[in-house]
């Protein structure tokens, strides 16, 4: 049913509409209306025999699922930021094993400094674990994402993040369809396990693998992943097919047809560049953008494609890989190899701040114009990064960084302490 | 595509409206994004919300620095936040007060409003009326229907019931009627106000 | 320092009675040069039972170090209220990491300090029962084990408030929380679970143990004084209301953490070295009931129906402490 609905509530109701038989919750900001209302659900007895464990760190979580998931159930959390990688030895461990668990990550900054606002910095953090992620546009896509989620991750035996901007998207109220039971149960099978913690059939699960088998079993690995650069767009066909909109995919381009300069994000950003690539055609300027939906694996090929005929591409990135610059861009210039077309990087909405449409606009005219700097930082406050920097150069102890920028910015007790 | 941002404090239910409103314009078939401004907010701390409306799907998720409405739930705030900050000169202002603008020190920013766009509404008081406690935002979604017609009083009132069930949603679909009407009878005022100004 | 213990039966503990005392035994609060640790200006709800707490325990364990203290703080409400960057309201150097290592985070400053011969300087870790009794248990116990020269101090609101209110190892039975909530068969928390956390750090047989409530701060201060006139691990857990979280009126949280230690929900002990060795005892004993009724997160017990099982459960477990330390003498 299509409601005005907070795009947590509305990832709550579609996972239990996955009849999830176990969830692991521990809160975290921007992740809480999720568990919250998943709890109540499940306390009411909305979701059947499902387990919700209230459990004592995002680690436990994990580590709850990999259980339940070994003896056979399907298994749900979410996380965020600190929690993604307070519980990153079980994340690579799940993606080892084999285990089809899908977990929202309410992407938002990791610190230090600590900073509860939108970014990506927590999932490409982990983006090399072995987890697909898929990253959502809308509230209407989170939602859409995770039924697919789990239909990807069981039969690939591979586990699925879905990643929706936090706050931006978690607390956001829109419009979403919350499709009914029989719909998703008609898309979405009964979880069948590839290894199962049977007594009937005992197995072992976890074993040690030396230097004499360890590459072939991370090869085989691989290429199970990579299997999902063909499952993802069967899928988005079949849902397409099904719930009579489009959701998902690995990629999603908008007015590339004839485009000559073309945008590519993860992610709530694509709806503003959406407009920035409207208002730049309203005058006369060729743009166009690419979504990535699937960013592991990373569909080279597609890419590619979608880039056919383009001069210049942008990537805007909401990460930072410090010491280097971009990371997506990174994998779309190894996509484009070969190829001659420029790449920038432009580094925007760090640790939730704005990404406006006329910061965008400027950002394609300045490319255009080949005056963009590389890697670009979107909205940089340079006079606040001179004045930092000079004032380290004059003393040895200057104190906690983030605590003088804060000062400089709120241009409050400014005086050196 | 119109934009309202609400200012209020914490524990006034300011992101409560925004989600009312957003659900509201969505019953009279329009496109709607709210959010609050996040953070780690506590009781009686300054807080705002904000919501799009749109006849098309909205896609933009940049911050709202130019709001086309401010509704303004807590008076406190009129001297201590830059309530109006980014206001197009257009633009709509409902105050939540039993001062007048005068009295509110407001009268020479407000007045350079085209008529019809600013009024004060008494809506602390409505809320008490109705709900013996000072709720000031129903009343305000009522008073920002009438004033701007962005939105119907009806769907207004079914969103209100939606959200609070039973005795109470009857309560605060009242008050904000009492919202409307308070602004239907200022905006009659004033136009009788400037009629006669003119004849005389 | 020497500590002298008074009991004040005509003014009660209402009143600061200090000028009964010896002045070297006058509270910490009482005097001019009292450090403010947690200064004014933080952004801690009305109310806040924990800003309180950890003003009266902070100032005490500064005294107590001649002015010579490093604060280690976990994630969690008082992190965030009194570190409104670019602001802060700590006077004294302070340090928040993660969530879940305050108790390594202080092991390692007081290995430093150690190093470095700055036997002068004593270090404190402080977070709230979701840092404490879940996310950090691991490391604490790490710190606990090792004798590590930490006084740990743990701000108890039984659960995760500065995150909207969700359940934590510390949440009471029947108690809701945004993921307790009072729906289902069993409304609120689950019975049965949670943890005992002073009792646990009594089992690693660390030199002090402590529980304290802001019901009565002279107390609190006392038993910050006892634990930093020792060396080795020690914790004091300290019941702190939180108006918002409880739904309790932010003007009476001292009257809503005295009606916990009155009704024996939250006994007041000492140990050392593993042994109960003091224990408070009630004056006034309360029936559960009137501490319930005073907080909206125990309203579905009272209201529309009295759930007579669920209150007779929270009254047994205060019985049982109460049997337990004796607290009725």
């Amino acid at each position: 049913m299509r409601a005005q609905i907070e795009g947590s509530q509305a990832v709550a109701e579609v996972v239990v509409l996955c009849r999830p038989e176990v969830i692991a919750a521990y809160p975290i900001s921007p992740q809480t209306h999720i568990v919250e209302r998943l709890s109540r659900m499940v306390k009411r007895g909305d979701a059947g025999s499902c387990q919700y464990l209230n459990v004592e760190s995002e680690f436990a979580a994990l580590s709850v699922l990999i259980g339940a998931s070994a003896a056979g159930a399907r298994t749900y959390t979410a996380t965020t930021s600190q929690g993604l990688l307070f519980m990153a030895e079980a994340v690579y461990n799940a993606a080892g094993l084999g285990l089809p668990i899908v977990m929202t990550i309410a992407n938002r900054a990791v610190g230090a400094p600590i900073n509860i606002w939108n970014d990506h910095s927590d999932s490409m953090a982990l983006r090399d674990a072995g987890w697909i992620q898929l990253y959502a546009e809308t509230n209407q896509e989170a939602a859409d994402l995770h039924i697919q989620a789990f239909r990807l991750a069981e039969e690939l035996s591979c586990p699925v993040m879905v990643c929706m901007d936090g706050y931006i998207l978690t607390h956001a109220y829109e419009p979403v369809d919350v499709p009914d039971q029989t719909a998703v149960d008609t898309f979405l099978p009964a979880f069948s396990p590839v290894q199962v913690l049977d007594p009937n059939a005992p197995i072992s699960i976890g074993a040690m693998v030396g230097p004499e088998a360890f590459t072939e079993v991370k090869y085989l690995a691989h290429q199970q992943h990579l299997r999902a650069l063909s499952l993802i767009p069967e899928m988005a066909g079949d849902f397409e097919r099904q719930f009579h909109r489009l959701s998902g995919g690995l990629c999603a381009p908008y007015r590339m047809e004839d485009a000559e300069i073309a945008v590519i994000a993860l992610g709530s950003v694509i709806g503003t560049i959406k407009d920035a690539v409207d208002e730049l055609r309203l005058e006369g300027i060729a743009a166009g953008c690419v979504k990535i939906g699937c960013y592991r694996p990373f569909p080279s090929l597609q890419l590619r494609a979608a880039l056919e005929g383009v001069s210049r591409v942008i990537v805007v990135e909401k990460d930072l890989a410090v010491g280097v610059g971009g990371i997506v861009s990174a994998d779309v210039r190894m996509a484009l190899q070969g190829s001659a077309v420029p790449v920038h990087t432009v580094i925007a909405g760090l640790g939730g701040r704005s990404i406006s449409i006329a910061s965008l606009k400027r950002m394609v005219i300045e490319a255009r114009a080949e005056r963009l700097n590389e890697p670009h930082f979107l909205d940089l406050h340079t006079t606040v990064i001179d004045a930092e920097q000079s004032r380290r150069r004059e003393q040895r102890r200057a104190g906690p960084i983030a605590e003088q920028v804060l000062r400089a910015v709120k241009a409050i007790g400014a005086k050196a302490t | 595509m119109q934009t309202v941002r609400i200012h209020g404090r914490g524990g006034q239910g300011v992101v409560t409206a925004a989600e009312l409103l957003s659900i509201a314009a969505f019953a009279d078939g329009r496109y709607a994004q709210a959010f609050p401004s996040f953070g780690s907010e506590r009781m009686g701390a300054p807080v705002m919300a904000f919501c799009r409306i749109d006849e098309r799907a909205i896609r933009t998720r940049e911050a709202v620095t130019h709001p086309d409405v401010v509704i303004v739930q807590d008076p406190t705030l009129l001297h201590q936040v830059d309530v109006f900050g980014g206001l197009s000169a257009q633009g709509y202002v409902l105050i939540n007060s039993t001062r007048s603008v005068e009295e509110l020190g407001l009268d020479e920013f407000l007045n350079a409003f085209p008529d019809g766009h600013v009024c004060v509404v008494p809506a602390s008081d409505i809320g008490v009326t109705h709900m013996q406690r000072p709720v000031a935002n129903t009343p305000l979604l009522g008073a920002f229907a009438a004033m701007t017609g962005l939105v119907e009083l009806a769907s207004v009132q079914s969103a209100i019931r939606q959200r609070f069930p039973g005795a109470l949603g009857e309560a605060n679909a009242a008050a904000s009627k009492d919202g409307y009407d308070h602004v239907i009878a200022c905006l009659s005022q004033e136009r009788s106000d400037s009629h006669h100004a003119r004849a005389n | 320092m020497s500590t002298q213990r008074i009991k004040f039966y005509q003014t009660g503990t209402y009143t600061a009675g200090n000028r009964l005392l010896d002045e070297e035994a006058r509270t910490v609060q009482s005097r001019m040069d009292r450090t403010n640790s947690l200064n004014s200006g933080h952004r801690a709800c009305q109310g806040c039972g924990e800003a309180l707490g950890a003003r009266y325990a902070v100032d005490a364990a500064m005294r107590a170090s001649h002015n010579r203290l490093i604060a280690i703080n976990a994630t969690g409400c008082l992190e965030v209220f009194s570190s409104p960057y670019p602001e802060s309201a700590w006077r004294i150097p302070w340090m928040h990491s993660l969530f879940g290592n305050a108790p390594a985070v202080a092991s390692g400053v007081a290995a430093a300090l150690r190093a470095k011969g700055r036997g002068d300087v004593r270090v404190i870790a402080q977070g709230g029962d979701g840092a404490t009794v879940d996310i950090g248990f691991g490391c604490l116990s790490g710190m606990f084990e090792r004798n590590d020269d930490v006084l740990y101090l743990c701000y108890d609101n039984e659960a995760y408030m500065n995150t909207g209110i969700q359940r934590s190892g510390a949440t009471p039975a029947f108690a809701r929380t945004n993921t307790t909530q009072a729906v289902g068969e069993v409304p609120g928390n689950l019975p049965g679970t949670g943890k005992n956390v002073p009792r646990i750090a009594m089992a690693h047989g660390i030199p002090y143990v402590a529980t304290a409530s802001i019901a009565d701060l002279h107390d609190l201060e006392k038993k910050v004084a006892i634990a930093m006139s020792l060396e080795g691990a020690r914790y004091i857990h300290i019941h702190v209301p939180c108006p918002l979280g409880w739904g309790s009126d932010p003007a009476h949280t001292m009257n809503v953490a005295r009606m916990a230690v009155e009704s024996g929900l939250f006994p007041l002990f000492e140990a050392r070295s593993g042994r109960v060795v003091e224990r408070t005892r009630i004056r006034h004993k309360v029936s559960v009931e009137r501490y319930l009724e005073l907080q909206t997160r125990f309203k579905h017990l009272l209201d529309p129906r009295r759930n007579e099982a669920a209150i007779a459960a929270i009254q047994s477990i205060a019985d049982e402490n109460i049997a337990a330390y004796g607290l009725l003498g």
